[in-house]
């Protein structure tokens, strides 16, 4: 569970954002959207402890695992090499990783399907492979809450929803808590339980996906026009109604 | 892996065989320096004198070649040895601490902050713990001001670590000519320019018990924190998020890595380029992982400089300084590591 509690952040006397509030239940996906510069990204640094709030607090029920936007790593290290090292907060100071925690970053990359990626160098790895690695990384460390930042913005189609369904898979199966931010609502409408839209500095929304992500909200959100698509029976989708000779 | 890859290290699949063809290049090394000389004494003569020491064999040699080879070769080379390890080991976790392939003890401002500590401390005392000493404060000082006037909203470019390490090693070598300056010409100015040259001239068995404690206590506390460093070279955002003891870990990297430098300092002088160009090389060898970077680097960077303290004494009548030859050397390589790398380790982040 996370539990933001009139979380505020300034920049210069400048609010990014301000009183933030909300709770994501153990066990559920949750999405951040906004436009760029809306600081989804601070919030999530907040979250992690990477950054620091100027007023309010947060509050996250166990570990947490932080995969971020792109993340490059200079020296050429193997898949392997670099998933273990999510172990490193069970490796006390002058040890090295064990057995176990060798076992422990061959089985995430298994249960991700990336075991025939163990002896790769990361560097060789396509964007949605780093990717996967990345969220390899985190899980290995154990940690009961999952946030990532724009997971999939650098990927192409097939590649979010691999991201997407390996992510639903992990939480489903596990429990796990996942907060991500991005900037694709038909993403958010067919997986996220719960939505936080930063309307501007003061005003945000959150709720259950279902009741709070409409076109409405959208086009608040984004200042375009955007329709509501049916996807199948149960589930919709949301379009950018986008046309150049409006413009 | 694909074969012969650069980035994973060529020999990453045959650790065990590139661990004994190092030891065995080391060895071997010893011994052929060992003969090596004004004074030339061959090869199996020179194993047989050291096999003396541990069985009985038929003395086939003359006294003095056995003085030659132990009493002064030896000591000599065992520094020189020693001393290429530290510098290598040194450069390989300061290149992970900056996440960077291309910054080495001297280019940190390191080696200057020390060559200050032990000018001065020639210059107000004879004691030799007292130069290493000040050489340790020094070196650990200069790249702690490094650190601190690179850092900008809590992390380092990499150009402003360097144009750091240019101030800060400005600075120092500043503070190195006022001792040369204040001292007396006759006695300590020879002293303190002859020590700075760097070479293991001097070298000896009591200089072998200096360098080489604080050396192998330096490169035992690294060694000890390989997977720590593997972390901490992904950069500090990462490194917090995966729960490490950034901070913590750093400084006693750091640590390390002046009492090395400042051990190596104190003993021969300011050697330049070798923990730049060995960590480099020794990655090529076996990939980036600092469990086998460490061990690979110390070895390599003893031969390496065993063999260049060989050249160093050999080549002339006059004995050259070390230091003159490893940067001869280095400098181009450098050069060059510049030129490819500069697409990648020296953009502003």
């Amino acid at each position: 569970m996370i539990t933001v509690t009139n979380a505020s952040l300034k920049y210069d006397n400048r609010f990014i954002f301000r009183d933030l509030r909300f709770t994501l239940p153990t066990g559920k996906i949750g999405a951040i959207l906004g436009s760029n510069g809306r600081g989804k990204t601070s919030l999530l640094k907040a979250i992690v402890g990477l950054q620091k709030l100027s007023g309010g607090s947060i509050q996250a029920t166990g570990s947490i695992g932080y995969v971020a936007q792109k993340t490059e790593i200079t020296f050429s290290y193997t898949v392997l090499d670099i998933v273990v090292m999510g172990r490193a907060p069970h490796v006390k100071m002058f040890r090295v990783p064990s057995v176990e925690d060798y076992e422990i970053a061959r089985k995430t990359l298994i249960d991700l399907r990336l075991d025939h990626l163990v002896d790769r160098p990361y560097s060789r790895l396509s964007g949605g492979e780093r990717q996967l690695v990345m969220i390899a990384r985190a899980l290995a460390s154990g940690c009961r809450i999952l946030v990532l930042d724009e997971p999939t913005s650098a990927l192409d189609l097939a590649n979010q929803l691999v991201i997407f369904q390996s992510l639903q898979k992990v939480a489903k199966k596990s429990g796990l808590t996942v907060l991500m931010t991005t900037h694709a609502p038909q993403q958010v409408s067919l997986m996220c339980d719960y939505v936080l839209l930063m309307h501007n500095a003061e005003e945000s929304e959150w709720g259950e996906v279902d009741s709070t992500l409409n076109a409405e909200n959208l086009e608040r959100l984004y200042g375009i026009p955007m329709r509501e698509v049916k996807v199948s029976e149960t589930e919709k989708t949301f379009v950018p109604l986008i046309s150049t000779t409006e413009i | 892996m694909e074969p012969g890859d650069a980035k994973l290290g060529y020999f990453r699949s045959n650790l065990t065989w590139l661990y004994w063809a190092l030891v065995a290049a080391l060895a071997l090394s010893i011994l052929i320096a060992l003969g090596q000389g004004r004074y030339e004494i061959d090869f199996y003569s020179v194993s047989l004198i050291l096999l003396e020491n541990i069985a009985t064999v038929s003395e086939s040699w003359k006294p003095v070649d056995e003085r030659i080879v132990e009493l002064i070769r030896l000591p000599r080379i065992i520094v020189a040895g020693i001393a290429g390890a530290g510098l290598a080991v040194a450069g390989a976790a300061l290149q992970g601490i900056f996440k960077n392939p291309l910054v080495g003890p001297q280019i940190i401002g390191v080696s200057s902050g020390a060559a200050f500590g032990g000018a001065f401390a020639i210059l107000v005392s004879e004691s030799q713990v007292l130069l290493v000493s000040l050489a340790f404060v020094f070196g650990l000082l200069a790249i702690a001001l490094v650190y601190i006037v690179s850092r900008q909203n809590g992390r380092a470019s990499i150009l402003m670590l360097v144009l750091s390490g240019i101030v800060i090693s400005a600075f120092f070598s500043a503070l190195v000519s006022l001792t040369k300056f204040v001292a007396d010409p006759d006695d300590k100015l020879p002293a303190i320019v002859f020590w700075l040259m760097g070479s293991f001239a001097s070298a000896s068995y009591e200089k072998v018990s200096l360098i080489g404690l604080p050396v192998v206590f330096g490169i035992v506390v690294i060694y000890l924190l390989r997977f720590q460093l593997n972390v901490l070279s992904l950069g500090d955002e990462q490194a917090q998020s995966l729960g490490l003891e950034v901070e913590k870990i750093r400084w006693i990297v750091l640590a390390a890595i002046a009492l090395v430098s400042a051990a190596v300092v104190a003993a021969a002088g300011v050697i330049g380029w070798v923990g730049l160009v060995i960590p480099h090389f020794s990655r090529m060898l076996c990939g980036p992982d600092h469990k086998v970077l460490i061990p690979v680097s110390a070895l390599v960077g003893a031969i390496y400089l065993i063999h260049v303290d060989t050249v160093a004494r050999t080549i002339s009548p006059a004995e050259i300084p070390v230091g003159i030859i490893t940067a001869l050397i280095g400098a181009p390589i450098f050069a060059y590591l510049l030129r490819k790398a500069s697409d990648k380790g020296w953009s502003a982040e």
